[in-house]
């Protein structure tokens, strides 16, 4: 693969009357908006095709430093916004930035819904495992026994694999990745773009100040060794015991099938619609 | 185009019937619901005519997705409507007040039933008035239509798209269980007789830059919907005339919600909407809106004969509210009585706008039955005797 420089990326797609960015040092969410902007700049597509829908949080702030159309909604509420974006208008591309909270807690029931719709759209998903933006209280992904500001004492829950529960509910394409790996990031993010119906690319991604901190990880190179020891390829994963398993996250592609998308089956209903009326042969 | 429907000739349809096909007729292509009674006969007929119409019918996982949903389709363009009931209406209220903030044209029916809480399904009420209006959290305005009759709730669901493209607000349709499920004769008029309005659009990509300001000097900005080419940004956040975030500046702040507020207040002249029976030279006033103004006509009458000179102002609308009209009222009579199936909302209102001019009496009643005209003339005798 060949690499554009950063800053043509940076030049071509961020609106720099929004620079800086909020985000802060070590986090992995510049990252991640990189390699989709890459995945996009590579797949050739107009800025002018694509909307991107967020909710609340870290992550929900990516669609105002992108220069496309882009909904920055209300907490966990981002797919209920692009299902009316796409059914409304299914020749847009929707892009949906999310976080963890966004996706497993408050908006856990428009999420798996979207899936079994299968709705055409991309989920971009920041999984740090914390609430960053309001001070690392813990999230439905955070890892039993981690420290969080709501759970003091290391969470007492278990945690949603948001990976296995996309595949569960249906999903066209679902890969996860922790932030840097990052060829196979941007690979799979225009894997996820080019297909038809639900897709999720979902990034393991730093939060040194909220969460890192907490969990004697201060700094992104500790959170990256932290990731090494507990990170698993998919491939590998399939030979060892559920003994070995335990504590440990799967990484690779998860799913890639094809079955057919919400708006696709919208308009063969109004096909079938019209026929039962007798408006059409 | 064809409709699924007749058109050009009365029918003799239930009031959530009517304000589905008028929904249609207005232009509304895209429709997100989840079943509630006693609103669900208006998702039940859109599923049945949208995809007739090429429009979209969708049933959502829940009522905050729904009215989400619509925002969405209305930033592409289409307009959009959800219909729901108390309860479904209290978990709308947070993206209701995302749509008011991103100011994005939808229009959303609440089908009162009695409450708090699931309270009586299948019964009428008009509880959810201060919902409606104050529902949402922070500074705000909005517009809340009352239909009285099937008819009216087929007129007022035109006119509340109409209002909802042209001031780019929310528009509740603010009806209950007695009109949605009553069946009346309704003049269903020839598509080319209705007048319809359209959101104004940016005639330029330096208007479409501002799609938060207000440059035609009138309060409402042009909305650049997506897939056009402007790339616009919106945000529920505070934000700048160009949809900037920029929450700790208290000026923006001030400005956007200001204008936001004014573009329904000082448009209130063309938004507020009311008729009046006898009440030019009334000494007592009867205050109402939806179906008990229909009571309340007749109570009108009937004191009249009694010999108590009573008239009736009807609200068609209840936001914004015409307080300066309601002193004029109080001016003119020694009392008002507001008939509300609640134990009084918009009696705060009148009394409000009263501004102790004259005497201000509740007549609530609660429990699902419509007050009778009779009730209405001997609450208003049995006032005007112990004064």
């Amino acid at each position: 693969m060949y690499l554009k420089l950063s800053y043509e990326i940076r030049d071509k797609y961020l609106r720099k009357d929004m620079l800086p960015t909020i985000f802060c040092p070590g986090c992995g969410i510049g990252s991640v908006l990189q390699y989709t902007l890459r995945a996009i700049d590579e797949l050739g597509w107009s800025k002018d095709e694509v909307v991107w829908v967020s909710g609340i949080g870290c992550s929900s702030r990516v669609p105002g430093f992108v220069d496309f159309d882009g909904l920055h909604t209300t907490h966990g509420r981002a797919l209920a916004f692009a299902t009316g974006i796409k059914m409304a208008n299914p020749d847009l591309k929707v892009i949906a930035f999310m976080g963890d909270g966004d996706t497993a807690a408050i908006g856990g029931n428009h999420f798996i819904h979207a899936i079994r719709r299968n709705l055409d759209v991309t989920v971009i998903l920041i999984n740090n495992f914390t609430y960053g933006m309001t001070g690392g209280q813990v999230a439905p992904t955070t890892l039993k026994g981690l420290r969080g500001t709501t759970a003091p004492y290391g969470s007492f829950e278990n945690p949603f694999d948001i990976a296995e529960l996309a595949v569960a509910a249906g999903a066209n394409y679902v890969a996860r990745w922790t932030v840097f790996n990052y060829i196979q990031g941007i690979n799979s993010i225009k894997k996820a773009l080019q297909k038809k119906g639900f897709s999720l690319v979902e990034f393991l991604s730093p939060c040194p100040i909220s969460f890192g901190r907490r969990n004697r990880m201060k700094t992104a190179p500790e959170l990256i060794k932290w990731y090494n020891k507990i990170t698993v390829p998919i491939s590998k994963a399939k030979n060892m015991s559920p003994e070995e398993l335990e504590g440990k996250i799967i990484i690779g592609e998860f799913v890639d099938r094809d079955r057919p998308s919400l708006d696709e089956e919208y308009e063969a209903y109004k096909k079938r619609a019209k026929k039962i009326m007798g408006w059409e042969e | 185009m064809k409709y699924p429907f007749p058109v050009g000739k009365s029918d003799f349809i239930q009031g959530d019937e009517a304000i589905a096909r008028a929904a249609i007729l207005a232009g509304c292509r895209f429709y997100a619901g989840y079943p509630i009674t006693p609103a669900s006969e208006i998702f039940e007929a859109m599923a049945l005519y949208m995809p007739l119409v090429d429009g979209v019918s969708i049933q959502m996982e829940d009522e905050l997705a729904s009215i989400a949903a619509i925002i969405g389709a209305s930033w592409v363009g289409a307009k959009a409507m959800t219909a729901t009931s108390g309860p479904g209406f209290s978990l709308m209220m947070e993206n209701l007040g995302y749509a008011i903030m991103t100011e994005t044209p939808i229009v959303v029916v609440d089908v009162q039933r009695s409450g708090p809480s699931t309270g009586q399904p299948t019964l009428a009420a008009q509880g959810d008035v201060m919902q409606a209006i104050w529902g949402t959290h922070g500074d705000h305005s909005l517009i809340v239509l009352t239909p009285a009759t099937v008819q009216e709730a087929f007129d007022m669901t035109i006119r509340a798209f109409n209002l909802a493209e042209k001031y780019r607000t929310p528009a509740i349709l603010l009806t209950d269980a007695e009109v949605g499920h009553m069946r009346e004769k309704v003049d269903i008029p020839n598509p080319e007789d209705i007048e319809l309005v359209y959101r104004k659009l940016p005639s330029n990509e330096e208007e479409a830059k501002y799609p938060f300001g207000d440059i035609h000097g009138d309060l409402i900005p042009p909305m650049p919907i997506f897939g056009k080419g402007y790339r616009t940004y919106v945000t529920g956040l505070t934000h700048d005339e160009k949809g900037r975030p920029k929450t700790v500046d208290a000026e923006i702040h001030r400005k956007l919600i200001e204008r936001i507020v004014n573009k329904i207040e000082k448009n209130k002249k063309d938004i507020i909407d009311y008729e009046t029976f006898d009440l030019d030279d009334a000494e007592v006033a009867i205050i109402s809106y939806g179906i008990v103004a229909r009571s309340a006509i007749r109570a009108v009458k009937m004191l009249r004969s009694e010999g108590i000179k009573a008239g009736l102002l009807k609200l068609n609308v209840v936001w914004p509210f015409d307080f300066e009209m309601i002193e004029k009222i109080a001016e003119q009579v020694n009392a008002i009585y507001v008939p509300e199936m609640n134990l009084g909302q918009v009696y705060h209102l009148v009394k409000e706008g009263a501004n102790g001019k004259a005497r201000v009496e509740l007549i609530p009643k609660i429990g699902g039955e419509v007050h009778t005209p009779q009730e209405i003339v001997k609450a208003v005798k049995r006032c005007e005797k112990c004064i």
